[in-house]
């Protein structure tokens, strides 16, 4: 294939030829796809070490990021005589964009790179050579798994983040500024649609995850069996997957209003 | 004298790669290459590193496939197998990497039930049994509790060579098994590889370049220089050649037909370069 020979066409072409090597992956790894008693396990282990081992860092991220935002929007509504909107603003932000986003970014930097880095040092070590010769297919064995449970493990925590990041906010809102917290639950209760923003949002970690654990396989799997390979690989997992999950949540926020 | 490279009684040959021709690129890994690996027997495939010793392994697991020629493993034509035909074959071929390449999450009892867990419907009492056997064999039941980090370098190997015989293969190959192993190691390798050969009746290709070691368990030898076997025989028989390059590698030379000095411009011309 010749190379583009304008600068942009140059620029374009690898990103491109990229995605389409990432598209071949995933349409294999679906065609391969078996379910068995051996997978199944292989699956809950993943969610455990993927997603339950997020737990820590999610749970303290979202504490703050509730904190945080009550903060800001409970001093600027108040000048303009809202305060009592607080919990409005923080549910509706937390729901529809906060949780799905940051989940996805955490868990890109926490689990994504965690991935990717097994999977290319399995390659680097022969062990996928090692699956493969055994007659085992590798991509049912290490990709799938790890694939399924980045998609049933990513909105698990934008539940847990929804949930922490709300108390931050109770926090700082009712025991810190002395807001009513009846006021505080209706007016949340009274503005929150349960399909459009909560399942909304929990949706968004679907795809999320469904996204980042995709890349950080398929960066994993073509990572250079070396060292410098390998280190290469996380890098590309964390800052691909956070442009994908911002770019996809444009998307999906402009379908979804 | 039997030679291995020119066997014509298919019975007696378990391995045969006629007239393989394999390149990278531009350069050729194999030309012409043939080879027949006799059935029941422990075969050395020996010769200098980047002869394209590890390649003639990966074509006979099908890793690898020839740009011409033919291989074939018993009545099956390896090079012709795609998906599950080629998974059924390697059902029969136990495959030991040159580092274990055990899985680091899983304890030895673990790696060694791998491929039976996911080949056979046997209960799990029964693949215990048989892992625990396998383990005993190696002399590592005490370490089945135990993952691959907590235990040295020739031992994982072991454990890898319990895994590549979980299925009780018909053929076992060996990559590299010596390389970086203490003497003892070494000697618990060369005792085992002869002994699983002896005692399960299948047959061993043996990928090394440990010349000492192998007349204490190969049968038969071949010596592969520039992708192209030169010499085939016993070990005694190769040891005792006064073909130059058999010579070569059998005593360890530096330099003779595998020159010491990569292909390279006359030296002068490079010292004496102007502007460098």
């Amino acid at each position: 294939m010749t190379m583009p020979s304008s600068l942009g066409g140059r620029l374009l072409a690898e990103p491109i030829r990229e995605f389409g090597r990432a598209g071949i992956f995933l349409v294999t790894a679906f065609a391969r796809m078996r379910f068995g008693p051996l997978q199944l396990g292989e699956i809950l282990r993943q969610v455990y070490f993927v997603g339950a081992r997020s737990l820590v860092i999610i749970v303290i991220c979202g504490f703050f990021v509730g904190l945080v935002l009550t903060l800001q929007t409970h001093d600027t509504l108040t000048r303009f005589g809202a305060g009592d909107s607080v919990s409005t603003v923080l549910a509706l932000s937390l729901f529809r964009e906060l949780a799905p986003v940051l989940t996805a970014i955490l868990f890109a930097g926490r689990a994504g790179t965690s991935i990717t880095a097994e999977i290319g040092l399995m390659k680097a070590t022969e062990q996928l050579d090692a699956l493969d010769l055994m007659a085992i297919d590798p991509m049912e064995r290490i990709v799938q798994p790890r694939l399924l449970a980045g998609v049933l493990a990513v909105p698990a925590l934008v539940l847990v983040f929804n949930v922490t990041a709300l108390l931050g906010g109770v926090f700082f809102s009712v025991y810190m500024m002395g807001s009513d917290p009846i006021v505080f639950w209706s007016n949340m209760q009274a503005s929150v649609e349960l399909m459009k923003d909560f399942m909304g949002g929990l949706m968004k970690g679907v795809v999320f995850g469904f996204l980042v654990s995709w890349l950080a396989v398929y960066f994993g799997w073509s990572a250079k069996p070396t060292s410098e390979g390998v280190a290469l690989a996380t890098t590309q997992t964390v800052i691909t997957s956070a442009i994908a999950v911002l770019l996809i949540d444009f998307v999906l926020s402009a379908f979804m209003l | 004298m039997p030679d291995p490279s020119a066997a014509t009684d298919a019975s007696a040959v378990a391995i045969r790669l006629d007239g393989v021709t394999l390149k990278r690129g531009d350069r050729a890994v194999l030309t012409d290459f043939s080879l027949a690996i006799p059935t029941g027997k422990v075969t050395a495939v020996m010769g200098p590193s980047g002869c394209g010793k590890t390649t003639v392994l990966k074509l006979i697991t099908g890793q690898l496939r020839p740009d011409k020629g033919r291989v074939w493993v018993g009545e099956t034509e390896v090079n012709k197998l795609r998906g599950a035909d080629l998974n059924h074959l390697r059902r029969d071929i136990g495959v030991l990497l040159q580092n274990g390449a055990l899985f680091t999450d899983l304890t030895c009892f673990d790696n060694v039930a791998l491929p039976l867990r996911e080949h056979t419907k046997l209960p799990e009492p029964l693949i215990r049994r048989l892992v625990l056997l396998k383990l005993q064999t190696v002399g590592l039941r005490g370490a089945a509790t135990m993952y691959p980090r907590e235990l040295s370098g020739g031992m994982n190997r072991r454990v890898a060579m319990a895994r590549a015989m979980a299925l009780d293969p018909g053929v076992m190959l060996y990559d590299e098994p010596f390389a970086g192993l203490d003497p003892i190691s070494l000697g618990a390798s060369v005792r085992l590889i002869r002994e699983i050969n002896r005692a399960l009746g299948i047959t061993s290709v043996v990928i090394t370049h440990d010349v000492e070691e192998v007349p204490k368990f190969a049968d038969f030898c071949c010596i592969i220089t520039d992708g192209r076997v030169v010499a085939s025989g016993t070990p005694d028989q190769l040891h005792q050649s006064d073909q130059d390059v058999v010579r070569q590698f059998m005593k360890g030379l530096p330099d003779g037909p595998v020159p010491f000095h990569f292909p390279a411009p006359p030296i002068a011309d490079d010292l004496l370069a102007v502007g460098v």
